[in-house]
């Protein structure tokens, strides 16, 4: 009784992310198998109600695979897709480094330190990103902050504005704290006492750490894996201002095909084939939040 | 009994948080910079604050956006709360599943597919890109977060009380109005926070689903940015910062406040 009542609850959310979430991907679907056209939306064909079933008809036979072809044909998009596989990849990795020791080192202070550092951690992610990439470039620029420190140290002076350096650069500072925040979760919750009966059996603190305390926050490093991976293999902001010409990644190219070629089709493909890797490492994450919900 | 941190322990906070502060202790002391270079200190002035003040294109952009948030941010809340009640509570039918589904799907989803498919939504259904359609674009981008936030905190609330509530005759609609939402409001608010900050802060969504006369802080922002740097972004962005931090650091300490008090 009370059960369906509260099932209730669920229809509003569903009907809204049905209308401006489900649907929308089959749009994106379909488009992908539109050709480009010269008019106003920029695709073809168009389903011509008017004409009932037989114009939904024409409409069906004109869908083809041409425009998957037309990437495939093109070497631009297998090296986007290959690089932003890469470079989420290698971030990630980055931040499995950066983030475990700091994740770690929170969860080793007393209790009121301990929400105070979280509190830190999580501030920059509430003030702007655009804002925080936009600080990297004022201090990456050949005449800029990092520079001039180097010159006062009287290092040589380095130009990786532009850079796929920068974007991991960009990559790993915007992502730290959904980085840090899932491992510290994991960390914190760890019952003391393990560490302890392993210390009490002749383990030293580092063997402890790496047969005890390791292994029980691995469900955390792929929570933070999942959770910063999949949105930076599409990530647009960081590539397009921190990276060169050069640095193709996929969000990059489906901003450059909607938005300075108008070629909506190729745009909507480069997406369909974004989600589709990514479908697998999505599904991952739900079953592990799931898990976390249970 | 935990040991306390190792030296090994504090440097990697130490180094961490000096990493994430860094970039913007920087931005936000040049915007008190008098010189146009970055590298030059020429002083301290206010004179890219006053500049802000005559930008009449960027203060535009900060009312749409602060209209947007506002109102992207109150939706995603509702119909949030609405989801997290569902997922909590809801039992483990097919709905839940599917409701769980499309809501962690959001939340990693890559903006520039989520932008793409709203704006092709917005043509199929030939409806005029601008105000409207960014906001419900963000509100579908934040109702995720604004879940997951509420659902958190619900999931941890003592049913027995909106139970004790109803074995004295109350029904269920108002048990939960008059028992559980008073305590769970903290939580409620910061995911109200949480939606408006990133509705605040989006580029992708707004690019694709915004229209003529609809121009967020964000894309002047990044239009301007392409430009190269300009000491009146870091003015902006100074205030946003401010903005912001008051906002959380005051939802931070009310939390706590109402922490210590053993109300449940």
């Amino acid at each position: 009784m009370r059960r369906s009542r509260t099932g209730l609850a669920a229809v509003v959310p569903l009907l809204w992310l049905a209308v401006f979430f489900a649907f929308p991907f089959m749009l994106v679907a379909k488009l992908s198998l539109s050709d480009t056209a010269l008019a106003i939306p920029p695709y073809a064909p168009r389903i011509d109600w008017s004409r009932g079933l037989e114009g939904v008809r024409t409409f069906l036979q004109g869908l083809d695979l041409e425009t998957y072809a037309r990437l495939g044909r093109d070497r631009l998009y297998l090296d986007a897709y290959l690089s932003s596989l890469r470079l989420a990849g290698v971030a990630t990795g980055l931040l499995l480094l950066i983030g475990y020791p700091i994740a770690y080192g929170i969860s080793r202070c007393p209790p009121k330190a301990r929400q105070a550092l979280v509190m830190a951690v999580i501030l920059p992610f509430w003030t702007s990103f655009l804002i925080r990439i936009y600080a990297w470039i004022a201090i990456l620029k050949p005449a800029g902050v990092l520079n001039a420190a180097l010159g006062a140290l009287g290092l040589p002076a380095v130009d990786i504005l532009n850079t796929e350096t920068a974007v991991l650069l960009g990559l790993v500072y915007a992502y730290l704290p959904f980085m840090v925040l899932p491992l510290y979760a994991v960390l914190d919750r760890q019952d003391e006492s393990l560490i302890e009966a392993a210390q009490d059996l002749g383990a030293t603190p580092l063997s402890a750490f790496w047969r005890v305390t390791f292994p029980l926050s691995l469900s955390g490093a792929a929570a933070g894996a999942l959770l910063c991976f999949i949105p930076m293999a599409g990530e647009f902001v960081i590539p397009d201002l921190l990276g060169g010409s050069e640095t193709l990644m996929l969000g990059r190219v489906i901003w450059t095909e909607f938005f300075a070629n108008r070629d909506w089709p190729a745009a909507s493909a480069v997406a369909i084939v974004l989600l589709a890797t990514l479908v697998i490492p999505i599904l991952l994450f739900e079953r592990q939040q799931r898990k976390v919900l249970a | 009994m935990r040991r306390g941190p190792s030296a090994f322990n504090l440097a990697s906070i130490v180094l961490g948080l000096a990493f994430l502060y860094a970039p913007i202790v920087i931005l936000v002391a040049y915007s008190f910079n008098a010189s146009r270079l970055v590298t030059v200190w020429g002083g301290f002035s206010t004179r890219w604050y006053v500049a802000l003040l005559h930008d009449r294109q960027m203060l535009d952009a900060v009312w749409v956006t602060l209209r947007v948030g506002i109102l992207s941010a109150t939706a995603a809340t509702l119909v949030g709360l609405l989801a997290a009640v569902a997922l909590v509570r809801g039992g483990t039918g097919p709905r839940r599943t599917a409701l769980a589904g499309g809501v962690y799907a959001t939340l990693v989803m890559p903006e520039v597919i989520l932008g793409l498919s709203l704006l092709l939504l917005f043509v199929a259904a030939g409806l005029p890109r601008g105000f409207w359609t960014v906001t419900a674009s963000h509100a579908t981008l934040t109702l995720a977060y604004t879940t997951v936030a509420i659902q958190a905190r619900l999931a941890s609330f003592d049913r027995s009380l909106e139970e004790a509530a109803q074995d004295l005759g109350c029904p269920p609609w108002k048990a939960f109005a008059l028992v559980t939402l008073p305590v769970i409001a903290p939580a409620v608010a910061a995911a109200w926070m949480l939606a408006f900050t990133l509705s605040l802060d989006d580029l992708v969504i707004a690019s694709f689903t915004s229209g003529p006369g609809a121009t967020t802080l964000p894309m002047r922002l990044y239009s301007q940015v392409r430009l190269g740097v300009d000491p009146k972004i870091n003015a902006v962005s100074t205030l946003l910062i401010g903005l912001v931090a008051t906002g959380v650091i005051a939802a931070y300490l009310i939390q706590q406040r109402r922490a210590r008090v053993p109300a449940e």
